[in-house]
């Protein structure tokens, strides 16, 4: 015990100096890397002729399914992967008591981003799980009356912004749970469980510069919300998650959360500026763009956009040096479209013709400008080959033909 | 004329759409978002994206699909005096597949008579452009016998 504490000033003392730093935010990430061998699948009876030299990968602009380690966060990180492996639920030597401290200060890291007590974190492995263990059983604890409200903070399709302390206030008045799902809020918007009155939080590590395979759910202790535990073992986090938290990826959960917390005013003014250069060069050159969701709520740095006569995939893959993603039917593995898109009543065929465009904090200018101009291009393009754009041109309403059925 | 060629059209299309079963979208493995190169090429390097004039009389004109299914096509195609298919264009509204597959139609019906054209089936395009099954009723939204059927009544 003696020993234990000692140990833990000492090493309070050392990593106190070794955190993440707070210099300035390094830039430039080169996304365009050269790989010497492209190890995407592409299908072999098309590798006719190998490539010779290095491979050019696309521009990234697809940050709401997943982002890039910010390099601070694997420098945090690496350590707990190579040197400082111990369990963190070992109780009798210095490997277990460094790890759990590395723990507790990355959920000391999470719990200051959302003004949470580090009590009121738990571990998960992702904002899936969180999900679940937020919502089982809630119902069954109260009455049959609605029990729970469940809301997304930033849609990840459209990028709107929910009132989320309005709800949190509605909830609150009437005594029922409020749980948000922020995914794509934490670190990007500031979010105050006490302000807004949130009772349990989602919150996902690769949606904000972090790991992949971990996240965390925020749980209120005063009033007390009691939730049932998913998955059972030897109790760790509390009772309500067993199983080891893996400490590295915790570490680079916490890392993540602190530099956000630290940048999220600097990456919010430079997205949202990214996002207006975006959207107003695009709207300036091409007719017929309409932005998907609530311009005034809205997260900047999610932008989706219907092009009007062309569809989605086509632009996809005409965009093929950018990786983007779309709200259309084809892309979906279900052949239906954005169920978001329709919910919002955006027209059948405008949900066939949507892109979201994603930027995040290693977006540059320059890549803006490059999706902006072959974005033009390719719209004209398949303008040209729409049999729609050519009826619209001859001042034909669509509306008023009655297309076969099927 | 003009009428009767359009209600052939319409029939000719909908006997089209309903003969292919469309496949169920839980027997599919993951949509493959890898494009073949063939169906790149075809939106790279266009042939015969445009219109003919429709108003002439040996030029039929087939239109399927709809907007709100994110898949519509517009196929043309110019009959000489013997039958002979010497001209085809195509406009489409659709996903990559789509619009390669109608690339292609064009051009496989080009130097063929209209009843060789349509023994064209929507699984020999397929193939040819090694289309993943999920991809299949792209190219079974040929406008191609509607417009194949309104030409044989120019002839």
């Amino acid at each position: 015990m003696l020993l234990r504490a000692a140990w833990r000033r000492a090493a309070v003392a050392v990593t106190a100096a070794t955190g993440p730093k707070a210099a300035a935010p390094t830039r430039g990430l080169r996304l365009r890397v050269r790989d010497l061998a492209p190890q995407s699948a592409v299908p072999a009876d098309t590798a006719a002729v190998p490539e010779a030299g290095p491979v050019l990968r696309p521009l990234y602009m697809d940050v709401q399914a997943t982002t890039p380690l910010d390099p601070r966060v694997l420098d945090a990180m690496l350590p707990y992967l190579v040197n400082y492996y111990g369990n963190p639920h070992s109780r009798t030597h210095a490997y277990g008591w460094e790890s759990e401290a590395a723990m507790e200060r990355a959920r000391q890291q999470v719990a200051s981003l959302i003004g949470a007590d580090p009590r009121e974190i738990i571990f998960t492995s992702g904002a899936t799980e969180s999900n679940n263990i937020a919502i089982k059983e809630l119902e069954a604890a109260i009455q049959p009356d609605t029990s729970l409200v469940s809301v997304m903070t930033v849609n990840n399709e459209i990028g709107v912004k929910q009132p989320i302390a309005e709800i949190g206030r509605i909830c609150s008045s009437r005594k029922v749970y409020f749980h948000t799902d922020a995914a794509q809020a934490v670190g990007k918007i500031p979010l105050d469980v006490n302000d807004m009155k949130i009772d349990l939080m989602s919150i996902s590590g690769h949606k904000i510069y972090g790991p992949k395979g971990v996240g965390a759910v925020y749980i209120r202790r005063r009033p007390r919300v009691r939730v049932e535990a998913l998955q059972s073992g030897g109790g760790q986090e509390r009772g309500m998650r067993s199983g080891t938290v893996p400490t590295p990826l915790v570490v680079g959960l916490g890392a993540a959360c602190e530099v956000a917390q630290q940048e999220m005013e600097y990456d919010h003014k430079r997205i949202s500026k990214l996002a207006e250069r975006l959207i107003q060069n695009i709207m300036k050159s091409l007719p017929d763009v309409v932005m998907n969701g609530d311009p005034e709520h809205h997260y900047p740095g999610c932008i989706n956009l219907s092009f009007a006569y062309v569809e989605g995939e086509s632009l996809l893959m005409a965009l093929k040096d950018v990786a983007l993603s779309s709200g259309s039917a084809c892309t979906s593995a279900s052949l239906e479209p954005s169920y978001v898109l329709r919910a919002i009543g955006t027209d059948e065929d405008l949900a066939h013709s949507s892109i979201r465009f994603g930027i995040g904090r290693f977006t540059t200018e320059e890549e803006v400008d490059y999706t902006v101009e072959k974005c033009i291009q390719h719209v004209k393009r398949l303008r040209e080959m729409s049999p729609l754009w050519e009826m619209v041109q001859d001042g034909i309403d669509l509306k008023s033909i009655k297309w076969t059925q099927h | 004329m003009a009428a009767a060629g359009a209600g052939r059209l319409r029939r000719a299309a909908s006997a089209l759409l309903l003969r292919s079963p469309r496949l169920p979208a839980r027997e599919l493995s993951a949509p493959a978002r890898l494009y073949h190169k063939k169906v790149v090429d075809h939106y790279e390097n266009p042939r015969n994206v445009g219109s003919l004039d429709k108003t002439s009389k040996n030029v039929g004109t087939g239109l399927v699909g709809a907007p709100a299914c994110g898949d519509v096509m517009k196929l043309q195609i110019q009959v000489d005096e013997k039958g002979k298919i010497v001209d085809a264009r195509f406009k489409t509204f659709g996903c990559g597949s789509a619009i390669a597959s109608s690339s292609l139609a064009t051009e496989w019906v080009k130097g063929k008579t209209v009843e060789e054209a349509l023994t064209i089936k929507n699984t020999d395009i397929a193939k040819e452009l090694c289309l993943p099954p999920v991809k299949l009723h792209c190219s079974r939204k040929e406008g191609m016998r509607n417009s194949l059927n309104a030409s044989m009544e120019v002839c």
